[in-house]
């Protein structure tokens, strides 16, 4: 009988070895251990004939039955695995088909982000951010930045003038004293009449001149630069704009600035960056001329000077006196720049806001 | 302003490429747009040739067949031109010359006759725009064969230089050659009218009379009379120098008024005297309505007040301007009245715009000249006039002038150079850059006096312009250092307003929406179309006096406007969908005159004209999410839109409310008021259909606020910590049926208060209309969280808060679903 039990247990070895799958396994469960099963009938069938021997049997029994079971456990937990296993790479999806949960990210406008670089290069050079009213009176566009009172500017061919007799109620004094601001250097005045020195501000903001073709818009944006103090020379000037200009541009940039004329800064000078694309050559590695600064090396990029000491004039009494402060100031467009930086041709593009465009700046 | 090398060269030679001087030029102040080069690119074979003899062409009426020396003997050349005669001296281009135009000249035969090069005109040689017959020079000018470019100057260069508007002096050839001596240092020539002054009144006074009756309009006023004046062409170096400075040769004296105004920046005007009844002449205002036919043949109407120079029938000359047809010097003219004047250059400035009529002499006006210039000018043209016209000058000169002060010196301090510029110039070297410039300095102590000249007199009157000479002239771009400004401790930053700013123009960003910038100004038709009317204060735009065009003519007064614009333009171009945002100011009337575009007023004494807040707004068109091949219908309606204005908020650490409330441009249906704080800060919407239509749209999203009302709610940066409490909250679902008129804020309202300190949220989780469910009726679903601080909480605290909870809801008509 014993011998039969062990022969049992072989075969149940085999038999559980051979299950390949959690069904089959279950099959022979039943046969070994079931209640019909052959090891529960020797039990049985010893404790009926021969209840003596019944210790020794079914000690061995015993034994084989939890030998079958612990071999069926680990039958079992190997044959759920491989079927899960089996299941999941059924159960496929195609991963190539494109993602749908998020939705996409929409896009800053190229003047927006070229404003914020400005802004924030700026801004690590110590300089504070702030804004001004773009219908602006003629006193802080042109009387108190040193335009006489026939500059050419303030014809009615350069300048947008609001109407102040209308039903609109504009505050002003007469018929040219209310205009769209043709510069963000009304700011200067304004700062240094609410404010005593030292001042170090960028203005960002909209600018308008009655000019419209590929290279000029009746409106566009200006940054302008205003540092006045003790001590402030035209090389802090220079310094001022390399910094800015390397930041903007990369830091091999050179910068260039030419003696100029502005009514509201003496000395004055325009400034240009060496080019970026040629490296200030003028050539193309394949000696072409380089079409970026048209064989030049250097970019036109704005204007700058040394704060007029007529200007000061105007904001005495908020402490600005021109013998013991001095200060620049500088202006450039920020379209110029997004131009330049993303190789945009046509200034018009910027405020056609087509999405094709739009979508290219993220 | 153009300035031929050579004319330039004969007071200062700089020595230097006229690309190397160009580019100092550039340096130091005044730019050269441009280095051309008149003439033949390459000059050999163009010749002096003698016209021996000209026959007509036996085969062609217009031919001539010429007998010409060009000193290797005599040629016959065949000319079409009609002035071509014997004895004349002219340029010849020879067989392999090669012509401007890039033509080859050979041997040809023309109509049978052989011919063996060509005679030329001033447009074949590329020297001007005469073209009619050809180039006729004076006799014996060089002999026949010796090269024509030494005789004419054939191979000019030209400098056109853009000079800056303070630079009066710089319009002349005279100007340019001291700059040019102040920049390189070569040495400078006397001055053209180094020899001669005129004396004040003498005969000349018996001939003319003038009167002035404004001297602030006319400061000086200066006439010369010459007689025994022949008209004719002028010779050809004069000719080639005024057409390489881009002027057209007329005759003898006009072209030497022309010539002098280009070499001393002071325009003349030349007229038949004898076509001045009397000599006599006025300086007046025009009267209204007052007509004058100008030199180039156009009959103007002149306003009140412009000046002229009249005669005693009448205007013979608008001031400045342009001369009249009246007293023209034509070839009959054998007596001249040489004007030269000072005018005011504004007044100048205003009739030349209001004429719409620019001309050299009033492009040099209206700068404002110095008088001392008439005086200068009135020299070298009577050189000229008596060399080249045969002229006699009467003796004397008619002056009426106002006394000029003493030009009182200019102190510069020292130390002020390098205390503006940055840079430390050797006080010996800023006397050199002056006196150079034309300055007289003295030395007084430590410090400079400087007396300006009288060509720099309106452009240097303070110590600062000093500096900026001294400095210009002293190789600023080389030798100037780069510094940063000194003085630590300032901190640079962007404002809290402005970095909220940037996260609220990030949120939209980042919930999809494509940034556009639109036009501040807009159509005047706008706001109808948006049916905006009066009171509503954005129907009444701040409207331009002189807009580029009508669509551009009025101040936007809304941000949809732009929006709408950009989707139209969009969607017509073939994109499927649009989902757009402007951050940007609209213009509104002063009498709203309130905190500035960030909530911070703008700085300065005087208040801004008008109020420019500062507004954010979206407009979608077409579903919010692109549809995609696992949604090919994402939603598009108003909730797709909200949850993008809640986002806005909730980036900026607050509630964002929408209710109830219309606008004139939306569905009455489906807009709303977007609230903070119960603040009203702006409005959003589906676009009323009727209004969508105008721009070519269909149903379309869009919300707009006011970005400072926003960011002053937002807690951002200021939140502080309250405590959490530790015990768990418990959650009830309720559902009840309620009007369908009664809004889902209306009933968290109602809930809220009546769930008093232990109901901590409430949310609306499902509405559901339909079966069981009254036509006018529909069922919330609410999910009420209650917690205490202190304690765990069980039914017997949370069973009575929802009953009262009920009640509440009961009272505004509702029931609890069964
Ligand atoms: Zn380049």
């Amino acid at each position: 009988m014993i011998e039969r039990i062990e022969e049992i247990e072989v075969e149940a070895v085999a038999d559980v070895g051979a299950a390949d799958s959690t069904a089959a396994l279950e099959e022979a469960r039943v046969r070994y251990l079931g209640r019909k099963g052959e090891l529960t009938s020797i039990l049985r069938g010893i404790a009926e004939i021969e209840p003596s021997r019944l210790g020794a049997v079914g000690a061995a029994a015993n034994h084989t039955r939890k030998t079958i079971e612990a071999l069926i456990d680990e039958r079992l937990e190997a044959l759920e695995a491989a079927e899960l296993e089996a299941s999941l790479v059924e159960d496929r999806i195609d991963v190539t088909l494109p993602g749908s949960p998020a939705r996409a990210v929409g896009h800053l406008h190229p003047i927006t982000r070229t404003r914020r670089l400005i802004e924030d290069v700026m801004i690590g050079l110590g300089y504070q951010v702030m804004e001004g009213p773009e219908i602006e009176h003629d006193f802080y566009n042109f009387t108190a930045l040193n335009h006489p009172e026939d500059h050419p500017a303030r014809m009615l061919q350069d300048t947008f003038y609001v109407d102040v007799s209308g039903p609109v109620e504009v505050e002003g004094e007469g018929p040219r004293d209310v205009l769209l601001r043709t510069h963000t250097s009304p700011m200067q005045v304004r700062a240094m009449e609410a404010e005593p020195p030292p001042i170090f501000m960028i203005v960002p903001g909209k600018t308008y001149r009655r000019d419209s073709d590929a290279t000029h818009s009746p409106m566009f944006h200006q940054v302008e630069g205003l540092a006045v103090g003790e001590g402030i020379t035209l090389a802090d000037l220079k310094g001022t704009l390399l910094a800015m200009l390397r930041e903007i541009f990369g830091p091999d940039r050179q910068i260039r600035m030419r003696p100029h004329f502005f009514p509201f800064t003496e000395p004055s000078v325009e400034f240009d960056v060496s080019c970026f694309r040629c490296d200030g050559t003028g050539n193309l590695p394949d000696g072409a001329r380089c079409g970026l600064c048209k064989g030049i090396g250097w970019i036109e990029l704005g204007g700058a000077g040394m704060v007029d000491p007529n200007v000061f004039g105007f904001v005495s009494e908020s402490g600005y006196d021109p013998d013991s402060v001095t200060g620049f100031a500088f202006g450039f467009g920020i379209e110029r720049i997004a131009m330049l930086r993303h190789g945009v041709g046509d200034l018009r593009l910027f405020f056609d806001n087509d999405v094709r465009l739009l979508e290219q700046f993220s | 302003m153009k300035v031929p090398y050579s004319w330039m060269a004969e007071y200062c030679d700089p020595g230097l490429d006229p690309e190397d001087l160009a580019e100092k030029m550039a340096m130091t102040g005044t730019e050269v747009e441009r280095v051309l080069r008149t003439g033949p690119e390459d000059t050999t074979n163009f010749v002096i040739g003698l016209v021996t003899g000209a026959e007509p062409h036996p085969d062609a009426d217009r031919l001539s067949v010429c007998r010409v020396d060009t000193g290797d003997g005599v040629r016959t050349i065949v000319c079409g031109a009609p002035n071509v005669a014997a004895g004349q001296t002219v340029v010849a281009a020879l067989p392999g010359a090669r012509m401007p135009d890039g033509t080859r000249i050979r041997e040809a035969e023309l109509r049978g006759v052989a011919s063996e090069g060509m005679i030329c005109s001033e447009s074949e040689l590329g020297l001007g725009a005469e073209s009619d017959g050809i180039l006729v020079l004076e006799d014996g000018i060089a002999v026949p064969g010796s090269p024509a470019a030494d005789a004419v100057g054939l191979d000019e260069v030209v400098l056109e230089l853009e000079v800056t508007p303070n630079r009066t002096d710089c319009f002349s050839i005279y100007g340019v050659a001291r700059e040019a001596h102040a920049i390189t240092g070569a040495d400078l020539g006397s001055p053209p009218w180094a020899d001669g002054e005129i004396d004040r009144g003498g005969a000349a006074a018996g001939v003319i009379s003038v009167t002035v009756e404004d001297p602030d309009l006319c400061p000086r006023f200066t006439a010369r009379a010459f007689t025994g004046v022949k008209v004719g062409p002028s010779p050809g170096w004069l000719r080639s120098r005024l057409a390489a400075a881009g002027q057209r040769a007329i005759n003898n004296v006009v072209d030497i008024t022309n010539y002098v105004m280009l070499l001393t920046g002071q325009p003349l005007h030349a007229f038949d005297l004898d076509l001045v009844p009397g000599g006599a002449l006025s300086v007046r205002p025009a009267t209204q309505g007052e007509r004058v036919t100008t030199l180039d043949g156009v009959e103007r109407e002149l306003d009140d007040g412009m000046l002229l120079v009249c005669d005693r029938d009448g205007p013979a000359a608008i001031a400045g301007v342009m001369g009249g047809t009246a007293a023209e010097v034509s070839d009959e003219t054998t007596s001249v009245l040489l004007e030269a004047a000072t005018w005011n250059g504004p007044d100048i400035l205003k009739t030349s715009r209001e004429l719409n009529l620019r001309s050299e002499a009033s492009a040099r006006f209206e700068k404002q000249l110095h008088p001392a210039l008439a005086g200068r000018a009135q020299v070298v043209a009577s050189q000229l006039l008596v060399e080249l016209c045969g002229a006699t000058a009467v003796d004397g000169m008619v002056d009426v002038a106002a006394e000029l002060p003493d030009p009182e010196p200019i102190r510069l301090r020292a130390g002020r150079v390098e205390r503006i510029l940055g840079m430390e110039i050797d006080r010996d070297d800023q006397v050199e850059s002056l006196v150079r410039l034309g300055f007289a300095v003295e030395a007084d102590g430590e410090d400079l006096l400087v007396t300006v000249p009288p060509d720099r007199y309106f452009d240097v009157t303070r110590e600062i312009d000093l500096v900026e000479e001294v400095g210009r002239i002293h190789d600023l771009d080389r030798l100037l250092p780069a510094t940063l400004p000194a003085g630590s401790g300032r901190v640079g930053g962007l404002s809290r307003q402005q970095s909220l700013q940037r996260r609220a123009e990030d949120s939209l960003r980042e919930a999809g929406l494509d940034e556009i910038v639109g036009w501040s100004f807009t159509d005047p038709g706008e706001n109808p179309k948006l049916r905006l009317a009066v009171p509503d204060p954005r129907a009444l735009p701040v409207s331009l006096s002189n807009p580029l065009s009508e669509d551009q003519s009025v101040m936007r007064t809304i941000l949809l406007g732009s929006l709408l614009g950009a989707a139209q333009r969009n969607l017509s171009r073939g994109a499927d969908r649009v989902a757009l945002f402007e951050s940007g100011r609209v213009y509104l009337p002063a009498a709203g005159v309130g905190p500035g575009p960030l909530g911070g007023a703008f700085p300065g004494i005087r208040r801004p004209p008008a109020n420019e807040p500062h507004h954010l707004a979206a407009l979608v068109c077409g579903p919010l999410d692109p549809p995609s091949w696992a949604d090919s219908s994402p939603p598009d309606d108003f909730f797709a839109l909200k949850g993008v204005l809640e986002r806005l908020g909730s980036g900026l650490g607050m509630n964002v409310q929408v209710g109830p409330g219309d606008q004139p441009f939306l569905h009455p249906g489906r807009s709303g008021l977007v609230l903070v704080d119960d603040r009203e800060i702006g409005w959003i919407g589906e676009v009323h259909p009727a209004v969508a239509s105008q721009w070519d749209l269909g149903s379309c999203l869009a919300f707009e606020i006011a970005l400072a009302d926003l960011l002053a709610a937002s807690p951002l940066g200021r939140e502080t910590y309250s405590d959490f409490t530790p015990f768990p909250h418990v959650d009830r679902d309720l559902a009840v049926v309620v009007g369908e008129r009664l809004s889902a804020a209306e009933i968290s309202a109602a809930v809220d208060s009546a769930g008093g300190d232990l109901l901590v949220d409430t949310k609306i989780f499902d509405v559901y209309r339909g079966e069981g469910i009254g036509a006018d009726e529909k069922s919330v679903a609410l999910r009420l969280r209650f917690r205490a601080p202190d304690r765990t909480l069980d039914d017997a605290q949370v069973d009575p808060v929802l009953a009262d909870v009920l009640a509440a809801l009961e009272s505004l008509g509702g029931r609890l679903r069964g």
